[in-house]
């Protein structure tokens, strides 16, 4: 550490790669996910080059080096705590995603497709009617200027239309 | 070794710089000690306002225990600011600061018993306050300038112990510009003037330091 703090790059380099194995045996006793663990092995190597003046080259540097993986550790299991108050475990949803038959119900509701199965099965005026309206957004007077309908038919198209879909839906529902 | 890892520290080492090592903390705190020394000595030693002085002044007791508070929260801090060093560093001040705290109670109470009538003590709180706040200003500058240099691991606790070292040697000067006894007022406006002084230096520090 000494060379390197003189700016030996080999020096620091041979010294970084040794240390790797003895940070990671000090920081498995506290660690055990795998991943989390390359994460704070690296955190400790970064705090290593941000602090390398303070280590005092009269002194034994496994100390120093086993101060800082503590300090780091320590940092890393209060994230996690701090994490983990916050975060909400969903223990369905490993069971809705894994679950083939879930996955099959989950693509069945592809709604754009189901829509147009649906829409399809409107009379043409409701159908008209409700895709200017509803899907494309247009306002009564834009949609009754594209059909030549007047507002209040418009109005009574829409109506139908939502409720013969609204309980074609309901039926589906029911004879699954 | 995963080849992030390997990655990293390929990176590191190039980036790397020559750096000269950090001085013993105990060496640093002596000479933060030492520069505001000589500047209270050139402060006191100047014509100055001396205040009006009663009957009743500082016990030892109080004075020592102030400047151990002093002098403990800034070594405390520079110990505090280097990895190796032990984290029990932060509770070195605190028991010169109750000494502190309650030796000042106590005087209170001598000046109540003694039966000093209220108008014969000085009101000079508000200046007490003001003097320790803003005296703590740049001391604290130059000690987080100081500790700034060891990129602590964790910054609160180094920056804690030193608000609590500033506000006693802020309170340590008053007394060469205040050497009169405390009054329950006093008291009570040293104590808050060390709180604000120990939760600002905490609260910039923890952000400079970071």
């Amino acid at each position: 550490m000494a060379a390197a703090q003189r700016g030996d790059a080999r020096a620091y380099d041979d010294l970084l790669k040794s240390v790797v194995p003895f940070i990671r045996a000090l920081l498995r006793r506290r660690i055990k996910s795998a991943p989390l663990l390359e994460d704070v092995t690296q955190d400790v190597l970064l705090s290593v080059h941000r602090v390398r003046h303070t280590y005092n080259p009269a002194r034994p540097f496994t100390p120093w080096l086993a101060a800082i993986v503590a300090r780091r550790g320590v940092d890393a299991l209060r994230r996690g705590g701090r994490i983990s108050r916050l975060e909400t475990q969903d223990e369905d949803a490993a069971a809705t995603f894994a679950d083939s038959e879930a996955n099959n119900v989950l693509g069945s509701h592809d709604a754009e497709r189901e829509l147009e199965e649906l829409l399809a099965q409107l009379p043409d005026a409701q159908r008209q009617a409700l895709q200017l309206l509803k899907v494309r957004e247009l306002s009564l007077a834009e949609a009754s200027k594209v059909t030549g309908l007047s507002i209040g038919a418009l109005k009574v198209s829409v109506h139908r239309a939502i409720k013969s879909l609204r309980a074609k839906v309901e039926r589906d529902a029911a004879s699954r | 070794m995963t080849d992030r890892t390997q990655q990293l520290i390929a990176d590191l080492v190039t980036q790397l710089t020559p750096v000269r090592p950090l001085r013993a903390p105990l060496a640093r705190a002596a000479t933060w000690l030492a520069v505001i020394a000589v500047l209270a000595a050139l402060v006191v030693m100047y014509p100055t306002r001396v205040l009006h002085r009663s009957t009743y002044t500082l016990t030892d007791v109080e004075l020592w225990s102030m400047l151990a508070t002093a002098v403990l929260g800034v070594i405390a801090a520079f110990h505090l600011s280097v990895p190796e060093s032990s984290r029990r560093w932060a509770w070195a001040p605190i028991a010169p600061l109750i000494v502190w705290v309650l030796s000042s109670g106590h005087s209170c109470y001598r000046i109540w018993h003694a039966g000093v009538p209220a108008t014969n003590l000085p009101a000079e709180s508000p200046e007490c306050f003001r003097f320790i706040v803003i005296v703590s200003v740049p001391l604290a500058a130059f000690l987080l300038w100081m500790l700034r240099r060891a990129r602590p691991l964790a910054p609160l606790p180094v920056a804690f112990t030193a608000g609590i070292g500033v506000a006693a040697a802020s309170a340590f000067l008053l007394q060469f510009f205040h050497p009169f006894d405390v009054t329950f007022m006093d008291l009570a406006a040293h104590l808050a003037a060390v709180g604000v002084v120990t939760g600002l230096v905490a609260a910039s520090g923890h952000k400079a330091l970071g």
